[in-house]
This record gives structure tokens, C-alpha cells and sequence, in this order.
């Protein structure tokens, strides 16, 4: 069975601490997030600076989208390689829950491996923030 | 400072890591040593900063960063670049 993809269901899972990620983003700021974020997952992830103009970082919704993306490859499998992190977004649906959409290598991967819509799940509590993603495998 | 000083300073500052970074081995797997997928985000920034270059996204993959060994050998090949 060496080298043959088996079919069925595959599950990532990840967690991540919010806290790590408001490190990161006081470090590093927009140079951080633009690596990481997607313009849609950014423009979801801010809001209104109460104390002036401006906006700033809702960490655990920075903090959940991360861990989604590191769940989504778990279920993508590569095999040295890392598609870029802004191939894997999450996109926000009106009625608030995400989808996940693929581009580029990422969505390359999910065609090779016969995965089809993958679904994720994002959660937080006030430490740490996770996400699920299921996909089925068809080949 | 030399390049493994430089390495091994951004490792213990963003590095995360189980262990002290005076005793990773060049070829210590850093993943294997607790370093994060996210924590290993900001050593490629931090390495980054420290010599002044940007990791094109062929380079972005997890070998990339695995080891002080991995890494020296991708600061050289953009110092060569």
C-alpha cells in the first residue's frame, strides 16, 4: 500500500494561544499578518479602535484562523512542502460561520488527493483558540 | 556575532522551544524540540530582520526551518542569491 492514498475521511486539528499570537502581532505587526492573512480574513479579523481612529487585531479571530489553516494541512498531508499560509483562507459567510476556500499549491494538494469541500469548525475560549477541518478523500 | 550566534539568539528569543538553545545540536530537529508551526512563523521573521532579506514562499516549508543546520544553509543560499 506504500505510496497509495487511502479513501475516506480525513480530520485536522489544531490549537493555537491567542496570546502567542498578540506577540506576534505587537513584534511584527501588518508585515506578520500580511504573511499570514488573507485581505478578506484581515478585513474580518479587525474592528473599530474605541480610543481614536484606526482599527486593531481581534487576536483569538486571528488566533482561530491560524489554527484552521495549520488543521487544514493536516488533512492536505504534504510531504515537504508548505503551501504559502494566504492559499488557505477562511471566508466568512454571512451568517457568520466559514468556509474554507484553496488556492494555489493548497488547492493542487486537495485535487491530488481527491478532497473535495472541506468543512472547519473554529472555537475559543480566553487562552487558546482551535479549529477542526474534515474532508473525504474520494481516490 | 557569526551566523549559527545570529540563529541561535532568534531561536531562544522566538524559537519557543522545550529545551535551553545551548543544547540543540546543528542538527537538532526544532520541531522535535517543541518549536510550533506558528513559532517557527516568527523565527522566519525574526531571521528576517536579523539579515536584512525576505524568504521568497518556495523556501517557506517546514525543512526550511527543521535544524540550525537547515536554516544556516538557507541564509546562505539568499546570501548567495
Amino acid at each position: 500500500m506504500t505510496g497509495v492514498t487511502p479513501s475516506g475521511m480525513r480530520v485536522g486539528l489544531d490549537l493555537v494561544e491567542i496570546a502567542e499570537v498578540a506577540e506576534s502581532v505587537e513584534r511584527f505587526g501588518d508585515r506578520y499578518v500580511s504573511r499570514i492573512y488573507t485581505d478578506h480574513e484581515i478585513t474580518c479579523c479587525k474592528r473599530e479602535d474605541r480610543d481614536g481612529p484606526g482599527t486593531t487585531y481581534v487576536m483569538e479571530s486571528l488566533a482561530a484562523r491560524f489554527a484552521a489553516k495549520e488543521a487544514v494541512l493536516k488533512v492536505l498531508r504534504p510531504v515537504d512542502e508548505q503551501p504559502a499560509w494566504r492559499t488557505i483562507e477562511l471566508y466568512r459567510m454571512t451568517g457568520g460561520w466559514c468556509e474554507i476556500r484553496l488556492s494555489g499549491r493548497a488547492a493542487e494538494l486537495a485535487t491530488e488527493a481527491g478532497l473535495g469541500e472541506l468543512s472547519v469548525s473554529l472555537s475559543h475560549e480566553a487562552a487558546v483558540a482551535a479549529a477542526v477541518v474534515v474532508g473525504w478523500c474520494t481516490l | 556575532m557569526t551566523v549559527e550566534e545570529t540563529i541561535r539568539v532568534v531561536l531562544a528569543d522566538h524559537g519557543r522551544l522545550a529545551v535551553p538553545v545551548e543544547s540543540l545540536n546543528d542538527d537538532t530537529d526544532l520541531f522535535g524540540a517543541g518549536m510550533t508551526s506558528h513559532a517557527s512563523v516568527n523565527v522566519m521573521l525574526a531571521l528576517e530582520d536579523a539579515f536584512d532579506f525576505e524568504f521568497p514562499e518556495k523556501m517557506l516549508k517546514k525543512s526550511t526551518f527543521e535544524s540550525i543546520d537547515a536554516i544556516r544553509s538557507a541564509v546562505a543560499e539568499m546570501a548567495d542569491s
